[in-house]
C-alpha cells in the first residue's frame, strides 16, 4: 500500500513513530474494529481510532441523542438532539477522516445478532453501560476466538482489560451478571463526564497497539482507577479453570440471554 | 544491493524525517538511500533520527551550498 501526499502528512507523528512507523501504519489502516455504544466510551474511542485512520469502524447503537448524553458524549454535538447516534457518529468520523469507512447498525446488539455483525472485524471495542451486554460480548467473542477491550465507568472510577483468545475473559473474574439494580447504572449513579475521555481513549490506544503488534496490552490483568484520588492500579488475574465459558468443563456453550435493564430499551 | 535517492530540501520538519522513513520502508535489508537535504535542522536531526531507530549513517558529504548528502544503510 502506498500512502498519498496528504496521508503522509495526515499519519506523520505515527510514521516518525518507531514502534509505528510506515508498517504500523499500514496496519491500522488495514485494521477493522467494532464500537459496540457510540456513548461516553465509544465517543471518544471512535474519534481517536477515525484520526488514527483505522480502515474499518463499525458502530452498533439503537439509540438517538439525548440532551443528558452531551456532558460526556462528545461525538454528538446540541444540533444532533434526537438524531440516531450511530448517524450522529458516522457523520463526525467523515469530516475528520474520509479514508475510513464507518459501517453503522443502528440496532441492538443481541444474541440473535452478534456472531453475524462481529465477523467481520479483528476486534470488538465494549462501551456499553450495561452487564448482560458486557456478558454477551464476552460470551460471543470467547466462543468465536475473537479479541475484545472491556470498559467500564461509574461515578469516578474506570476500569479496562484487554481480551486475546486463549487468555483469561470477563467471567474468569465475574461469574455472571449481578442481579439488576445491584449495581447502579451512570443514569442512577452519575459519571464526571471528562472520566468516559480517560477511559474511552485508553480503550482506544489499546485497539492502535493490538493492531501494531507493539508493547503489552492489558491481558490478563485488569487497569483501575479513581479521579478523585487520581491512582491507577494494574490487577494481574489469570484464566480460571472453573469459568463457565472458558474454563476446563465450560457449561456455558451457547449464548445467554439477560434482560436489559427498562431504562436501556426505552427506545 | 540496491541504491535509491532522496531529495529533501524542499521539506520541513517533521516532514523531512517522515520521507526519510517512507523511502527507507521500500528497501530491502542492506540497500542504500542517498539523502539530499539542507543544513539546520535537516541535518542536525534527519541523521540523529535514523541512527536512533536502528539505521546506518554511513557517510554525511557536503555536496555545495547549503547541501548535504547522508548515506543511510537500511
Amino acid at each position: 500500500m502506498d500512502f498519498t501526499e496528504s496521508q503522509i502528512e495526515r499519519y506523520s507523528r505515527h510514521i516518525i513513530l518507531q514502534d509505528v512507523g510506515v508498517e504500523g501504519q499500514q496496519k491500522i489502516m488495514e485494521g477493522k474494529v467494532l464500537i459496540v455504544g457510540a456513548g461516553g466510551l465509544g465517543s471518544p474511542a471512535s474519534l481517536y481510532l477515525a484520526a488514527a485512520g483505522v480502515g474499518t469502524i463499525g458502530i452498533i447503537d439503537h439509540d438517538v441523542v439525548d440532551l443528558t448524553n452531551l456532558q460526556r458524549q462528545v461525538i454528538h454535538y446540541t444540533a444532533d438532539v434526537n438524531k440516531s447516534k450511530v448517524d450522529s457518529a458516522r457523520d463526525k468520523i467523515r469530516q475528520l477522516n474520509h479514508d475510513v469507512k464507518v459501517v453503522a447498525y443502528q440496532d441492538l446488539l443481541s444474541s440473535d445478532n452478534i456472531f453475524d455483525i462481529i465477523k467481520e472485524y479483528d476486534i470488538i471495542l465494549d462501551g456499553t453501560d450495561n452487564f448482560p451486554t458486557k456478558f454477551l460480548i464476552n460470551d460471543a467473542c470467547v466462543l468465536s476466538c475473537k479479541a475484545f477491550s472491556h470498559g467500564g465507568i461509574l461515578r469516578f472510577e474506570g476500569q479496562t482489560f484487554t481480551y486475546i483468545p486463549e487468555h483469561a475473559c470477563y467471567r474468569c473474574i465475574f461469574n455472571s451478571p449481578p442481579p439488576p439494580n445491584a449495581v447502579p447504572t451512570c443514569s442512577q449513579a452519575g459519571v464526571l463526564g471528562s472520566i468516559a475521555g480517560m477511559l474511552g481513549t485508553i480503550q482506544a490506544t489499546e485497539i492502535l497497539k493490538f493492531f501494531i503488534g507493539r508493547g503489552q496490552l492489558l491481558t490478563d490483568r485488569m487497569l483501575t482507577f479513581n479521579a478523585l484520588s487520581m491512582e491507577f492500579r494494574n490487577i494481574s488475574f489469570s484464566k480460571n479453570k472453573n469459568c463457565p465459558i472458558c474454563g476446563e468443563h465450560p457449561t456455558i456453550t451457547k449464548l445467554q440471554t439477560y434482560e436489559l435493564p427498562v431504562c436501556e430499551i426505552k427506545h | 544491493m540496491a541504491t535509491k535517492q532522496l531529495d529533501i530540501t524542499k521539506e520541513h520538519c517533521p516532514m523531512t524525517f517522515v520521507k526519510t522513513k517512507i523511502e527507507l520502508s521500500k528497501l530491502n535489508e542492506g540497500d542504500i538511500l542517498e539523502v539530499l537535504l539542507t543544513e539546520g535542522e535537516p541535518l542536525e536531526n534527519v541523521p540523529k533520527s535514523a541512527k536512533e531507530q536502528g539505521y546506518k549513517v554511513l557517510n554525511i558529504q557536503h555536496i555545495k551550498d547549503s547541501i548535504h548528502k547522508i548515506t543511510i544503510e537500511k
